[in-house]
């Protein structure tokens, strides 16, 4: 037997000849719909422009530096507007984001056929549009301010917490479920014992990431008049107030900085 | 006490997991429940507490039919039936208290359990059991910060809290070490004497359900094909529960050189047995 097996090695391959054929294919589409693509752009590029926008940009960079320090005291009112943008938004959304997340996982869900795809609709419909979008039909709706902002930020916030959180809640270990219910748990002193506890961390680690992401985006609301120091921004561009934009830049910076500190710590003591 | 009358449950995949089965669990009395795996021994345990819905039958817990029950009322019978898990099942980022008193929610209405206010004599009772199960130093501790068999002896505390009259244990030791899977399966039948407590045991080891239960169950395919007590369990009662087995084997050792000649024509005879 051993004889045999030594004499007619078997061969293994991670693919076999149709698979390699298959794969050196696509491989070879792609690249052909890449140049194809390449040629396209190429042709309605104006490469005059960018041949020279590295002058610009210098030209524009050498106006920026240095930084307009003195307009600084014009901008703490907007850059507060902005973290409560972000910060009440962020909380609207978590109140919304709740419900509609139980409501959406299959496991705690009273209903999958009717209540489930109502939930999930309401989660896609909030992620499919970007915070801007929203903000530009607030404006047009309740008008400009920070009003606009806040509710901006809360509708596109719901449908990624309520994602991330109903995944969670989908993940948890059923046991510790059964174990209350088998002690004669009703259904909202399950809720409370078995699913809450598992999926706290995970919902604390979701509130402050998109706090995180909300004081960014609402830094750019006020392009659109949402509110915060995106309006400053908007208005120092108008004007072409380089030494203004700048300064906004950094503030902006400083701000995500912060941001970024605060949802690391509040993630670490949780989980 | 509790009486199953023909139960029988067919998961929507299709698999019969109970066929039938009669069973009558008296007041203080401690079954194990054997069989291979796939018999239907956790299905059974978890029809009676409706933790899964039977197709059909009957379960007669004191005077009253389980399986006609609703919300309500169901809720009401399972505070008489504690359940103890083969991997605890506890709430792991509840402390020890607070895992031990989820065994009351059935007595505690919502707002008292989601503030903690749990009567007096509850946590009383919870302080005395953690005691009874050796676990006094440990009240405060997050549950996943315990090993196994603590873990377990949590589970058991968190059972008998709700003063049940029948215990459902699940394989209490199957990821238990042989020691601790000795001393949950003594503190399991000593507090069921102690409280005149019934209970079915799912157990794999054979050994030790013949060593602490008065009474053995056999499961095979979803119908029992043993009934009878602990000393009667024979190899031939064994093949029919599991299977045919060789089971007074003991571990043959390899052939030394100075081993005598019948020792060696002993383990070739194996040998061949083998091939």
């Amino acid at each position: 037997m051993a004889e045999t097996l030594s004499s007619s090695p078997k061969i293994w391959q991670h693919r076999n000849r149709n698979q390699q054929l298959l794969s050196w294919l696509i491989w070879l589409l792609g690249t052909a719909l890449f140049v194809v693509c390449w040629q396209k752009v190429s042709e309605s590029t104006t490469w005059f422009f960018v041949w020279d926008a590295p002058r610009i940009a210098a030209d524009i960079g050498s106006r920026m530096i240095p930084p307009r320090w003195s307009y600084i005291n014009e901008l703490w009112e907007p850059l507060w507007d902005t973290l409560n943008i972000a910060t009440i938004g962020t909380m609207m959304a978590i109140v919304m984001a709740v419900p509609v997340a139980f409501l959406a996982a299959r496991n705690t869900t009273p209903s999958t056929r009717f209540v489930r795809p109502i939930a999930l609709l309401i989660i896609v419909s909030s992620r499919s549009i970007n915070s801007l979008i929203w903000s530009l039909l607030l404006v047009s709706i309740i008008g400009p301010g920070v009003v606009a902002g806040i509710v901006a930020i809360s509708l596109r916030s719901i449908g990624f917490i309520a994602k991330l959180l109903y995944e969670a809640i989908e993940e948890i270990d059923k046991n510790q479920v059964e174990a209350v219910t088998a002690a004669g748990g009703s259904r909202l002193q399950v809720l409370v014992y078995g699913i809450v506890p598992q999926i706290l961390p995970a919902f604390a680690g979701i509130s402050v990431f998109r706090w995180d992401i909300n004081i960014r985006e609402s830094t750019v609301l006020g392009l659109v008049g949402a509110g915060g120091i995106g309006l400053q921004l908007n208005a120092s561009l108008n004007v072409l107030a380089w030494p203004q934009v700048t300064l906004i830049l950094i503030l902006i910076l400083l701000a995500v900085i912060f941001s970024e500190w605060v949802s690391a710590k509040v993630r670490h003591a949780i989980i | 006490m509790l009486e199953i009358k023909n139960l029988v449950k067919k998961y929507n995949t299709g698999d019969l997991a109970i066929n039938g089965v009669d069973l009558k669990v008296e007041k203080g009395q401690v079954m194990a429940l054997i069989g291979p795996s796939g018999a239907g021994k956790s299905t059974l345990i978890r029809c009676v507490n409706r933790l899964e819905n039977p197709t059909s039958g009957e379960i007669w817990l004191n005077g009253e039919n389980i399986v006609k029950m609703r919300s309500r009322k169901l809720r009401r019978a399972r505070r008489n039936m504690g359940m103890i898990f083969q991997e605890y099942a506890l709430v792991e980022r509840l402390t020890v208290m607070e895992n031990v008193l989820s065994g009351r929610l059935g007595y505690v209405g919502f707002w008292r359990s989601f503030l903690r206010k749990f009567p007096q004599s509850d946590v009383n009772a919870a302080f005395g059991l953690l005691n009874k199960v050796g676990l006094d130093a440990m009240v405060n501790k997050r549950a996943d910060e315990l090993s196994g068999g603590q873990r377990q002896r949590v589970g058991i505390a968190r059972a008998l809290i709700q003063n049940p009259d029948i215990l459902l244990v699940d394989e209490p030791t199957a990821s238990l070490d042989p020691k601790t899977s000795r001393q949950i399966m003594r503190l399991i039948t000593e507090l069921c004497e102690e409280n005149q407590l019934a209970a079915i045991i799912n157990i794999h080891d054979v050994a030790l359900a013949q060593m602490y239960a008065e009474r053995i169950v056999g499961l095979r395919d979803g119908k029992i094909v043993y009934d009878g007590s602990p000393d009667d369990l024979k190899p031939d009662v064994l093949t029919e529960i599991y299977g045919k087995e060789d089971w007074t084997a003991v571990r043959k050792r390899k052939p030394k050189k100075d081993q005598s000649e019948d020792d060696i024509t002993a383990s070739e005879e194996h040998l061949a047995e083998m091939q």
